[in-house]
């Protein structure tokens, strides 16, 4: 007669019907190196967690129609006025359901700080070379990862259908429009018809947002997790210890599954306390959108900056010849510039590789200073990208302190080349100091224990 | 939101240190041999996870926390109960579930920081398997041994499924109609066709004033078609100089372009008049998206920001009763450009 046993009982009937406890056990003994910085990814992991909770609340209540109809709801001053059913649908989701805007907000924190997190991660990758073989593909993952989030989020905040989000639809058809050849066949397909588009257009951006989107990135950051779990995780030089060859960490259980799961509930309690007390997006006061309307001083949410800078940046010119349009400007600040920044960090390891000859495996990760090289050149292509950012916040650095547009333009156009430029130098030198400071370091330690052996030697004789 | 900084806050003041601690002590005591791997038992105590000594303190803290914990759930459902919309309590709703939430978050943490065995294990990194990859691919190879045609087979099946895969793909050219393209360049102005405001009133030429711009749309047809969007202005016909050929465009100096912008399709919203001699000597169109800024006095000439072209421009003309109507279509294509864009003229809708 078996004894109830409320742990064993359970792991019992599991195995008898899965033959899984040596997986299950090798799970459980999983080694995490102890380092912060490797929590960044799984903040990003949390926010998706997050997302996907608040969507779904988010989607029994919004109508993804662009159906005309006049507003008569709890917010006085839209009154009477003719509007989308999407845009109705989200007022009365934000203004006349209880936890909606909650739900809302929430939802909005958690799409910034989702992207933030995974460019802090992204960061935190590059400047480790922690992208080197055997996990190139572990980091081109990444990086398809936090492209579709861009999209994803752009997506979610244009669902909404006021004035705001509707300008930035239009700055991404014009975009979609200036694709050489292929522009006009893509927007025909995506729209429907001309900006704003058919009725159909709503339905798919929607479909987009709510499962094709977010199914791919559930499926790509399984096959990230993964790939990270088959090659383990890179680690620091610690201790003598920690080597190539050999991991040494904390198991997942029983130390790395409560710390884990609490960092979980710590973003989650983060994002739902700025949901509940930082305004963000306040949908109302933009009020609806319609094709003749836009307004001064509108911004994209953060993750975006980078590309309205670009598009801003750009001199005035059309590449034509005669009287043909070739490539319309958006295209470069667009297309263009992402795209290089993508497929210059997608082809990251490969031309480290070339460069430095260097093919081995590597299980530890650099210092940023170990690599002086690859740091300076994260530093200029980081810096160039954040300049090209700051600049989409010109007309806001005009209205704050009053700095000239005209001169801030001309500024950026020399700064975004010298900056990063400099940068790189300086980023070379700061390195190879340190390198140096930490060989003088260790001679002097060396030295000190040498002269401590000393001492104590005619002592213990005595 | 401040309480939860504060939780953070406390706690790595509290338990970072001790880590640390932790780590170096371990770490000398497993000076240099070996050390014990994930699924080895402790060598001293013979157990698969070494004892530890118990921290009543920390578990104190542990229980205080799921306590707050509990109370900020049941605090939810009860905020939510009390209030009934149009006064809703976001900030009490977001309170209440941000401390459940970051006070089981704490609480985890102190768990896996303190109150879980601690241990610090090693084992080998997993390697490549040159002997497993090589009975892969003799798998592979020995498994075709009765084939005949390989090669053939092979062409023949990567056309099949190539053919399927395009076949699966085609339905997808329904979402446009994508090889039409000719709703981009229709516009439904033709000479005669009336100019009326966002009420559907005709527009009288004698209420254009100067200093100020208006909307325009074309009477009868859908305000969301972008073709059909004017921004109109008065200027003193002594200041214009519009390009040949469009004499007689701007009666009694009105003028009429399109409100779309050339360089990414949003509305010109902005008119910079009265202007100021030193800085901005003319009066000017400005699109708030990337600031491209146009002279309508000179059929809306690009002068500042990304645009690659002018505004296409409208001919106007005074009826009898004194409105405003087209004399003709648009000098050109209206919109964002777009290949081949200046090539094609605009065509009427009909």
């Amino acid at each position: 007669m078996a004894v109830r046993d409320p742990l064993a009982d359970p792991v019992r009937f599991i195995d008898e019907r899965t033959a899984a406890a040596p997986l299950l056990r090798k799970s459980l003994r999983y080694l995490f190196p102890d380092h912060w910085s490797f929590l960044l990814g799984e903040v990003a992991l949390y926010c998706f967690v997050v997302l996907i909770a608040t969507g779904t609340y988010l989607a029994l209540f919004y109508d993804p129609s662009n159906a005309h109809t006049v507003y008569h709801g709890a917010y006085a001053p839209l009154d009477g006025r003719p509007m989308s059913g999407a845009y109705y649908s989200v007022l009365n989701l934000s203004l006349s359901t209880q936890a909606g805007l909650l739900m809302r907000q929430t939802h909005h924190w958690a799409a910034d700080v989702f992207i933030a997190a995974m460019v802090v991660h992204l960061m935190r990758v590059f400047f480790t070379g922690a992208f080197r073989k055997p996990r190139e593909l572990t980091w081109l993952i990444g990086l398809g990862l936090l492209t579709i989030s861009l999209l994803e989020g752009y997506l979610g905040y244009s669902l909404i259908d006021d004035l705001l989000s509707g300008i930035g639809l239009a700055i991404g058809y014009g975009v979609g429009l200036s694709i050489p050849i292929i522009g006009g066949p893509v927007i025909q397909g995506i729209f429907g018809a001309p900006f704003p588009g058919k009725t159909e257009f709503f339905s798919r951006m929607y479909i987009m947002h709510v499962f094709i989107l977010p199914a791919l990135l559930a499926t790509l950051i399984a096959v990230h997790l993964a790939l990270i779990a088959l090659r383990h995780h890179t680690q620091f030089k610690e201790s003598k210890r920690t080597t190539q060859k050999r991991i040494v960490g904390a198991p997942m259980f029983p130390a790395q599954m409560p710390r884990s799961l609490g960092l979980m509930f710590l973003v989650a309690g983060l994002l739902f306390l700025l949901g509940g007390l930082v305004q963000i997006n306040p949908i109302w006061q933009w009020g609806p959108f319609e094709p003749w309307l836009s307004e001064n001083g509108a911004q994209p949410d953060w993750y975006l900056g980078w590309l309205i800078g670009a598009l801003r940046l750009m001199p005035s010119f059309d590449v034509t010849v005669g009287n043909y349009t070739l490539i319309p400007n958006p295209f470069w600040g667009g297309v263009v510039f992402p795209g290089f920044v993508f497929t210059l960090l997608g082809a990251f390891p490969w031309i480290e590789r070339k460069l430095s000859g260097d093919r081995r495996v590597h299980n530890l990760a650099d210092r940023p200073r170990d690599a002086p090289n690859r740091t300076a050149f994260g530093v200029m292509l980081l810096s160039w990208v954040f300049l090209i950012f700051m600049f989409g916040a010109a007309d806001r650095i005009l209205v704050l302190w009053g700095l000239s547009y005209n001169i801030q333009l001309n500024l950026f156009r020399v700064g975004i080349w010298l900056v990063p430029g400099i940068l790189f130098f300086v980023t070379r030198r700061w390195c190879m100091a340190l390198q140096a400071a930490d060989r003088l370091e260790h001679t002097r330690e060396q030295a000190e224990e040498r002269m401590r052996e000393r001492m104590r030697a005619p002592a213990t004789r005595s | 939101m401040k309480l939860g900084h504060w939780i953070v806050a406390a706690l790595a003041f509290l338990f970072g240190r001790r880590q640390k601690h932790n780590a170096e002590e371990v770490a000398e005591e497993l000076a240099d041999d070996g050390g014990r791997g994930p699924e080895d038992r402790d060598p001293e105590t013979g157990r698969l996870v070494p004892p530890g000594s118990p921290d009543r303190a920390a578990e104190n803290v542990v229980l205080l926390l799921l306590v707050l914990a509990m109370l900020a759930g049941a605090g939810f459902i009860v905020v939510y109960a009390m209030y009934k919309a149009p006064v809703l309590p976001n900030e009490l709703l977001g309170i209440c579930m941000g401390v459940a939430l970051v006070s089981i978050g704490a609480a985890l943490t102190i768990v896996g920081k303190r109150l879980v065995v601690t241990e610090e294990l090693e084992e080998d990194y997993p390697t490549a398997d040159p002997e497993e990859q090589a009975k892969i691919v003799e798998t592979v190879r020995d498994s075709g041994s009765r084939f005949t045609r390989k090669r053939l087979l092979l062409t023949a099946g990567a056309g099949a499924g190539g053919a399927l895969g395009l076949a699966a793909l085609t339905p997808v050219l329904s979402l446009g109609p994508i090889w039409d393209t000719a709703p981009l360049e229709r516009t439904p102005w033709y000479r005669g066709r009336r100019i009326v405001d966002d009420k559907g009133r005709p527009i009288a030429a004698a209420d254009i004033e100067q200093k100020t711009f208006y909307d325009g749309f074309a009477e009868g047809w859908s305000k969301e078609d972008l073709s059909s969007l004017l921004i109109i202005i008065r200027l003193d016909p002594s200041e214009l100089h519009l390009p040949a050929g469009r004499s007689g465009w701007a009666p009694r100096g009105i003028l009429a372009y399109s409100k779309i912008c050339t360089h990414a399709g949003c509305a010109i919203e902005l008119y910079r008049k009265p202007t100021f001699p030193t800085v901005e000597p003319e009066p000017a169109f400005v699109c708030p998206c990337h600031y491209s800024t146009f002279n309508p006095a000179d059929g809306a000439q690009v002068i500042f920001g990304p645009a690659g072209r002018p505004l296409p421009q409208l001919p106007v003309m005074i009826d009898g009763a004194g409105n405003l109507r087209s004399a003709g279509n648009f000098s050109a294509r209206v919109g964002p450009s777009w290949w081949g864009v200046r090539f094609r003229p605009s065509t009427e809708h009909e």
